[in-house]
């Protein structure tokens, strides 16, 4: 293992870092006829992190900064993909936040979110993890409560900073039950010493680990701020804190998973069942829903829950970690195609005004129709080929009752996607339909584009995310 | 070449769909027409190409790495079995399209969705690869559901919902098992030629619910007893033309499949389980043929007689897998007849719906007991239908005979019992069709149907080709048989 300390190893993070502060210099200095400049500012400083990530991901893994960041492949791709849904984030803003006096404020609080993903995704030390996982909950809560006026959004930042506080909590004491465990935080060490510890340490560890973690995926049993958030929050705020914070707690219990004793700790029965809890939970919620953005935050949750299958073969399929690679890339685009039509439709939420809509707006109802079908799995969509890895890693690592549980929910998945896409095709169109504005529709089709993209090319994504996941166990 | 026939139709969809919003209707429908040409001609020039007398079963084959990683390719070729049948689809769609049918002001959607149905079937039945294969099956449920939902009758959207949450959950079932198949290679592949000749699962305790799992989902789509209460609400409800499409094509995806990954890539397995699913077979063609017998809704009761026909082909099926070596000319003869069937079933049954479809039409209603004496009021139209019907019953001399015979005797010599009990459902087939033309076109007529126009030039066009190909196939089919069984003798080693 290549220990090293160069600069460059966190340039997209930086990068990032100051696309926050610059755009929040913005905010502050600037009239409000001039915060609209930090849309493209934020979009520039994502692009240069892109760049860089790609760049960095030639090279091999190494274990940089004294072993505090994991330079591999899983986090190269698993921070590209937090980049570009950002990205796609940042031009639904402009349109939504128009007539807001605080609209410059709104990026450095984005950016500042992805950043704190980006550290989730590729810290090896459980104190540095805790600073990601924070960073990410503190900029979300207020991404969430954003619109001060409107009760719906500040219960669903109240509920975010609540459910919130408890789950950051439980995840220390998990990195506290860690340390007693093991004498350190670093994930390099844990992986030696926490072998011969007492499982009456371990399994609390792991069950607080998984839990506190949790939270981020938006994953029972602390996901119940999911549909408020996605009904309530700022349609922009939804589309990010529904995927990017995913992204980055998943990932962050991947790596984990390759650093407890995934045996003695009863790792993988606990992560096995709040899969099948989630998924069900999620995809049973979301039948009933007759709000199209409640309904697309139960989604959320159930897809948190197809993820934590492939999470819980870690370690017994080589599969298992670029399987959740692709899947949350998949998932990611998908859920902000599907929440950027919600934002060009000026946060249009109710089922039935949703009739007519191939009509009235076909490009957008087609997009809808795509990023739905995907998040079923329909082929050849970004669904299709993320949920087809998912299997065949738990197939392989010898979890198959997983798949079925997963394939069940599927089909229930089926049945409330079409619920939507029903009337949308089937029934007349109800009133004028008002969009919002060019740039959300530009961000719908490069996320619908992308959808596409991620199903055809699956194998860039999956052979781009193959390699070792660090810290290597000795 | 082989890839052309499922782009064409792909692209002419996505064309009609986009610029055809501003063509008129007979437009749309000739281009739709004309695009579906295409792939007829092609596969045409692909049977003329392929060589039945070579050793390799598979040819015309073109090789294209999709998902290296997961050891998926895009991998389409065709052997005997799967020539015959892309090429009932290829007629079949032609015929569905070029049928006349009220499009509800929406031609351009209408005939998109029938070409990407057509790129869609030939893509399943050309394919070499397993996850391909799957993408093709999942995606005929997309197609079929908007066909339904928009164009059908009454109740249509509920019937389309039904059918689509029932054969996704098969196709999904279908999926964990194609995983486990290629994920049991070593390195995992989903290259169908390599998985039949590793027969990975052969010795593996997995095996049997690999096969349960594959058989279920090709059974939902086949349908078979007691997997097929789906399929009578979306045949009723979808337009005529879509049900043409469904029964003529789309069950065919089921036994395909079955010849495809049971049969030849579990084939221990599959052997070991040829009694069950035989008689999982007999009981289709008895229950289907016995519940068609007590409809009085006619497209209802054709619908029934679907779960009877395909009863027989997977009767075939099970008699040609039966055992590993032994019986080979039996064996042989039964996968020979099953596809003939296939075939068979997809003129017969698809003409028998474009015909309901012609009824409807007309008059708006599909109970049988309000018809009478039509033989003599619209002579082509009742002439059609009796001769399908008898078609469908298996007379000899048309198509339906020939596949239903070579299954029996192949049947006979491995499981006699399942053959004899099998054959009842014949003799109940031949009743309920003679019923049928009895209570619809001979005695007396209502007086309302005095007005009652018979076929028009274009349906007898399409009937017409659908028909001769019927009475073709029927007379000889040695052209097709021999084609056929190239393959079925390689398939079995004999």
């Amino acid at each position: 293992m290549q220990m090293s300390m160069q600069v460059s190893h966190v340039g997209p993070q930086l990068a990032v870092l100051v696309g926050a502060v610059v755009t929040l210099l913005v905010a502050m200095f600037t009239g409000r006829d001039r915060q609209w400049v930090n849309g493209p500012l934020a979009l520039v400083a994502l692009v240069v992190a892109a760049v860089l990530q790609v760049d960095l991901a030639g090279g091999p893994a190494v274990l940089a900064f004294d072993g505090l960041w994991a330079l591999d492949r899983m986090t190269a791709v698993g921070s590209v993909t937090v980049v570009i849904a950002t990205g796609l984030v940042v031009a639904l803003v402009p349109g939504w936040l128009a007539t807001d006096a605080r609209h410059g404020e709104y990026y450095p609080m984005l950016l500042l979110g992805a950043l704190g993903a980006m550290v989730m995704v590729a810290a090896v030390d459980l104190n540095e993890l805790i600073v990601g996982v924070v960073l990410s909950s503190v900029t979300g809560y207020v991404l969430a409560a954003w619109h001060r006026q409107s009760a719906w959004s500040v219960e669903a930042g109240m509920k975010y900073f609540l459910v919130g506080g408890l789950a950051n909590i439980v995840l220390l004491v998990g990195a506290v039950l860690a340390f007693a465990a093991g004498g350190t935080t670093d994930h390099a060490v844990l992986a030696v010493t926490l072998v011969d510890a007492d499982p009456w340490l371990l399994v609390p560890m792991a069950v607080t680990l998984v839990v506190g973690l949790a939270f981020k995926a938006g994953a029972v049993p602390v996901h119940s701020w999911v549909p408020d958030v996605s009904q309530g929050a700022p349609a922009p705020s939804a589309a990010f804190l529904t995927v990017v914070p995913k992204v980055g707690g998943l990932l962050a219990l991947a790596r984990l998973a390759t650093v407890v004793p995934i045996d003695a700790s009863g790792w993988r029965p606990v992560v096995a069942v709040v899969a099948v809890a989630t998924m069900s939970v999620g995809t049973l919620a979301a039948l009933g829903q007759d709000d199209v953005r409640r309904l697309l935050g139960w989604s959320s949750v159930s897809q948190a829950g197809y993820a934590l299958v492939a999470l819980a073969v870690v370690g017994r399929s080589e599969r298992a970690v670029p399987a959740l690679v692709l899947f949350l890339a998949g998932y990611a685009v998908a859920n902000v195609a599907a929440f950027g039509v919600v934002t060009a439709l000026r946060g249009r939420t109710a089922l039935a005004d949703w009739s007519g809509l191939a009509r009235s707006r076909p490009g957008l109802a087609v997009a809808m129709v795509v990023a739905l079908l995907s998040l079923v799995g329909i082929p050849p969509l970004a669904g299709f080929a993320s949920k087809f890895a998912v299997f065949a890693a738990a197939i392989d690592g010898g979890m198959t009752w997983l798949a079925v549980v997963a394939v069940v929910n599927t089909v229930v998945s089926l049945a409330y996607s079409l619920r939507v896409v029903a009337p949308m095709f089937l029934d007349d169109p109800v009133g004028p339909v008002h969009v919002l504005d060019r740039w959300s529709v530009v961000a719908v089709v490069i996320a619908t584009a992308a959808v596409l993209v991620v199903g055809l090319a699956a194998d860039l994504v999956l052979s781009g995310a193959t390699g070792p996941v660090l810290p290597e166990l000795p | 070449m082989l890839t052309a026939a499922i782009v064409v139709p792909l692209l002419g969809a996505v064309v009609v769909a986009v610029a055809g919003r501003r063509w008129s209707e007979p437009v749309v429908r000739a281009v739709g027409v004309a695009t579906t040409l295409v792939p007829l001609a092609l596969v045409v020039a692909a049977w003329v190409a392929f060589d039945p007398g070579s050793d390799e079963a598979f040819q015309l084959v073109t090789d294209v790495e999709w998902i290296p990683t997961l050891g998926v390719g895009y991998r389409v070729g065709v052997d005997g079995i799967g020539l015959a049948v892309a090429a009932v689809t290829a007629v079949v769609f032609t015929a569905a399209v070029a049928h006349p049918t009220e499009m509800r002001g929406l031609a351009h959607q209408y005939v998109a969705w029938f070409l990407f149905l057509e790129s869609v079937s030939l893509g399943l039945f050309l394919s070499l690869d397993l996850v391909l294969f799957y993408v093709f099956f999942d995606l005929s449920l997309v197609g079929m559901y908007f066909l339904i939902s928009r164009w059908g009758h009454d109740d249509a959207e509920r019937a389309a919902l039904k059918f689509f949450l029932y054969t996704l959950l098969g196709s999904l079932s279908l999926l964990l098992g194609i995983i486990a198949l290629g994920v049991s290679m070593d390195p995992i592949t989903f290259d169908m030629r390599a998985i039949i000749a590793a027969q990975p699962l052969a010795d593996s305790s997995q095996a049997v619910a690999v096969l349960v799992l594959v058989m279920v989902g090709l059974g939902i789509k086949t349908p078979m007893v007691p997997f097929h209460t789906w399929l009578p609400a979306a045949h009723v409800e979808a337009p005529a033309t879509a049900s043409a499409v469904l029964a003529g094509v789309l069950l065919k995806m089921g036994t395909f499949g079955m010849v495809r990954i049971p049969f030849l890539m579990l084939r221990d397995t599959f052997a070991d389980a040829s009694l069950v699913i035989g008689v999982l077979a007999v009981v289709s063609i008895l229950y289907g043929a016995l519940v068609a017998l007590g409809q009085d809704d006619l497209k209802r009761r054709i619908a029934y007689t679907s779960v009877n026909h395909m009863g027989y082909v997977v009767l075939g099926l099970a008699a040609a897998g039966s055992v590993v070596t032994g019986h080979e000319a039996a064996r042989a003869l039964a996968l020979t007849g099953a596809t003939v069937q296939m075939v068979a079933h997809g003129l017969i049954t698809s003409t028998l719906f474009l015909l309901t479809g012609s009824i409807w039409d007309r008059t708006h209603d599909y109970d049988m007991d309000h018809y009478g004496g039509l033989l003599g009021q619209v002579p082509l139209l009742s002439g059609a239908m009796i001769l399908a019907s008898f078609a469908s019953l298996g007379l000899p001399g048309l198509a339906g005979f020939v596949g239903e015979f070579q299954v029996f005797v192949g049947t006979f010599a491995v499981h006699p019992v399942l053959a004899a009990v099998g054959l009842l459902g014949i003799l109940l087939t031949a009743a309920l069709f003679l019923q049928l033309v009895q209570r619809m076109f001979l005695g007396e007529m209502p007086d309302r149907w005095s007005s009652l126009s018979d076929l028009t030039p274009v349906e007898m066009a399409t009937l017409g080709v659908l028909l001769v190909l019927t009475v073709a196939v029927g007379v000889a089919p040695r052209l097709l048989v021999d084609t056929v069984h190239a393959a079925a003798s390689l398939f079995v080693g004999g």
